[in-house]
């Protein structure tokens, strides 16, 4: 056995070298700047070639059952085989594909969200479509969620759902407390405070454990925080009259006490949804199904609308999540990846299947507009036409808004500043200001330009 | 394997040198294994991680030479230095606990009072084979402020629930699970060290008039002190690592951890959330040389004091 004082130090060094090992695991040397373009245009005799050799693709996706729409494809092309693995989550998937890149053994598609997708494509990981046709489906998408995808000159992947924000809320509260659901933002903290007095709930939650909702809200207002050329500048403006709005008015709830301020999708509050703590969530589209799960004991009390709208403004909303499923730029099967991509969130089987089945949000117009999905009566919300009402939500989302190229950074910021101010009730301004503070001085380290 | 080591050494030198280096080659291959994966998996990744500290990676602009730039960052680095400042506090309260309580534990054990003894060791032990990961997502469901029993119990008799995930008690929440975690691992190893004292000291003590709390004080406890020992440096360096508890709470309560909350956990995410695994290495090794230099430390002043009692006898 070693002596006590050389054990002390050989148990030092293991510490060390556990942490080490981790981090050497993943060894960033990454050649930064641009995508990957391509120029010349795949031909229809070379896409037939790639489908019919036997081929194999591996693709990451965390959808659930989004094997049902593989095996549609594997069916279509008998000679590819499509190789599906889960990595638990977008956050984990990221975090490997990361580690992957660098290694250079990537798989050949990847589900990537739209917030994230600037942040592979500025280190070239992601192929662009263009050459492989995908410029023609431009018009097959919404708008606003074709622009996701469609940045700086390429097309980084297809999207594949959206999360148009609206308002889902208890009739019954509301009827309880004798209001009416606000249609306008004027309205709601007169709301807000009718609704606290008469029923000692919160109208909503507003939470500070993910920047989706405040920054759907941000969207829906017209302010436009974030923005990245693509090369080396990015935009970082928390000053516009937008966002001061925006955050004024949250502020003013959260210090009058008016809204709740409690983390959002955890056991707490999937609890003080289903025991009438909030009257309404101010959800994405992915939430009306996603509520039914958590909340089954309140079935049939619940509606959805539009979120309430700034007066004078057109209507307007912003998403909250969304994916896109890309092709890796070092993928040595590309365009067969291509094809199952297009396939994948095209085929008009496959995307009605997975908004029918797997209840994800479509981004095409065409199965938005498919009778199947739109003309669903969901009896959680007294057979109300959820998705019709979310279909013209959709609609109203400006195409315009972008994202940082280090959305993991901003977001983990996010939760340490104004994220912590929400939720503790402090002043969002100074919390505003750090998080301002924080966002730009990780872009100069890493070397952007900060307008 | 440290067992081999010692008979190969202890083996009788009379016979010829060839023999020797037979038997020391068989010791070779023996710990040949161990060598092999200490070497793959520990010296190069720990040599890796020292040479990408020396660099700096940007997003935008590629890699270059820095020297001990990162180190240097590091020691200036508010959210580093808070984060080594807050495993100390975690330290100097949590330690003392969890090893007091698990030594009441090993001496009443050990003085055959207490019945049922098997299974109260058994009890106090079962926490430790629970994953910490299940730990910790169980008491942040036993801490939720709607959900949770003690919530409930607070609110049962008419009291205000403690936030206990708020920003003020977290620091005291997590040093409650891993108590919780690891008495029980603690109590053992005194209690088997207990077990190897000869009795007839105790009889000796008896025959003197001591009492089991005089027997524990003078006898038991001196008698265990490497024990004791060797429980306080496994402490420090695991308080030190602390990892899992405050990235598993982070999920719930984001407001109150935040990215910094433990050196570990800080370096996590620097590699992993901000991409700067250079600057995460950097970080690691100077976690690395404060565990040695506390351990070190604590080593040193034992020692001295048991040198210091020795020439007092």
């Amino acid at each position: 056995m070693l002596k006590p004082r050389h054990r002390s130090v050989a148990l030092g060094a293991l510490s060390l070298g556990l942490t080490g090992a981790l981090l050497a695991g993943c060894a960033s040397s990454s050649d930064a700047g641009g995508g990957s373009t391509d120029t010349a245009t795949i031909t229809q005799e070379q896409i037939d070639e790639a489908m019919s050799t036997p081929t194999t693709i591996d693709f990451w996706s965390w959808v659930p059952d989004i094997q049902n729409e593989i095996d549609l494809f594997e069916a279509k092309y008998p000679e590819i085989t499509v190789n599906l693995s889960n990595q638990g989550g977008a956050t984990a998937q990221y975090q490997k594909l990361r580690t992957v890149i660098e290694s250079g053994d990537v798989p050949d598609v990847a589900q990537i969200e739209y917030s994230f997708l600037p942040s592979f494509t500025l280190t070239g990981s992601v192929l662009d479509l263009t050459p492989y046709g995908a410029a023609d489906l431009a018009d097959q998408f919404v708008p606003s969620t074709w622009s996701q995808v469609a940045t700086n000159g390429g097309v980084w992947g297809l999207p594949q759902d959206a999360g148009p924000t609206g308002q889902l809320y208890r009739t019954d509260l509301f009827a309880q407390a004798g209001i009416e659901p606000p249609a306008t933002w004027e309205e709601y903290p007169a709301a807000a405070k009718a609704f606290k007095d008469a029923t000692g709930s919160y109208i909503t939650d507003l939470p500070g454990n993910s920047f989706s909702p405040i920054l759907a809200l941000l969207w829906q207002a017209g302010a436009r925080p974030f923005g990245f050329d693509g090369d080396k500048t990015v935009t970082i403006d928390f000053d516009s009259d937008e966002v001061q709005q925006v955050i004024g008015f949250w502020n003013d709830l959260i210090q009058q006490d008016l809204v709740a301020t409690e983390p959002q999708l955890d056991d707490n509050w999937y609890q003080s949804m289903s025991n009438g703590s909030y009257a309404s969530w101010l959800a994405a589209a992915w939430g009306p199904v996603f509520l039914q799960g958590t909340a089954e004991n309140t079935s049939g009390l619940w509606q959805a609308t539009e979120l309430p709208q700034w007066e004078g403004a057109e209507p307007a909303s912003g998403n909250q999540g969304g994916s896109a499923v890309t092709v890796l730029a070092d993928s040595d099967a590309k365009i067969a990846a291509a094809e199952f991509v297009k396939f994948l969130n095209t085929d008009p089987e496959s995307t009605l299947k997975f908004a029918t089945e797997q209840f994800i949000f479509p981004a095409t117009v065409a199965t938005q507009e498919a009778p199947e999905f739109r003309d669903q009566e969901l009896p959680f919300y007294g057979g109300q036409k959820v998705n019709s009402l979310f279909v013209d939500i959709n609609a109203t989302v400006a195409e315009d808004w972008q994202w940082l190229p280090f959305n993991d950074f901003a977001s983990s910021s996010f939760k340490e500043t104004l994220g912590a101010a929400i939720t503790q009730k402090t002043d969002l301004f100074a919390a505003l200001d750090e998080w301002h503070a924080q966002l730009v001085e990780y872009a100069e380290q890493q070397g952007f330009t900060v307008e | 394997m440290t067992t081999a080591l010692a008979r190969t050494s202890a083996a009788p030198r009379k016979r010829g040198s060839a023999d020797r280096r037979k038997k020391s080659l068989a010791a070779y291959a023996m710990i040949a294994p161990f060598i092999l994966v200490f070497v793959a998996m520990l010296l190069i990744p720990l040599i890796y991680a020292g040479y990408l500290s020396l660099f700096k990676v940007q997003l935008v602009g590629g890699e270059a030479f820095v020297g001990l730039d990162n180190y240097l960052r590091a020691l200036q680095d508010q959210k580093f230095i808070g984060g080594v400042l807050r495993m100390c506090l975690f330290l100097v309260i949590q330690v003392p606990i969890m090893l007091g309580l698990a030594l009441v534990f090993a001496l009443a054990l050990d003085s055959a009072r207490v019945r049922g003894g098997k299974f109260a060791r058994l009890a106090i032990f079962v926490p430790y084979a629970v994953p910490g990961v299940v730990a910790t997502l169980m008491w942040g469901y036993l801490y939720g402020k709607n959900f949770g029993p003690i919530a409930q119990v607070f609110e049962s008799v008419g009291l205000a629930a403690p936030d206990l995930l708020g920003p003020q008690n977290i620091l005291g929440s997590i040093m409650n699970i891993v108590t919780w975690q690891f008495v029980g691992y603690n109590m053992v190893i005194m209690y088997s060290a207990l077990r190897a004292i000869p009795t007839e000291q105790y009889e000796a003590a008896r025959i003197d008039g001591a009492g089991q709390f005089r027997i524990a004080w003078s006898i038991k406890i001196p008698s265990i002190r490497s024990a004791i020992i060797l429980t306080l440096i496994f402490s420090i360096i695991g308080s030190f690592q602390l990892f899992s508890e405050p990235k598993l709470l982070y999920e719930i309560a984001p407001a109150a951890i935040g990215t910094d909350f433990s050196p570990n956990l800080y370096a996590y995410n620097l590699a992993f959330i901000n991409q700067d695994v250079n600057y995460a290495a950097a970080i690691a090794f100077l976690l690395g040389f404060c565990i040695m230099i506390v351990s070190y430390v604590v080593q040193l002043s034992t020692a001295r004091r048991e040198k210091r009692e020795r020439k007092a006898r």
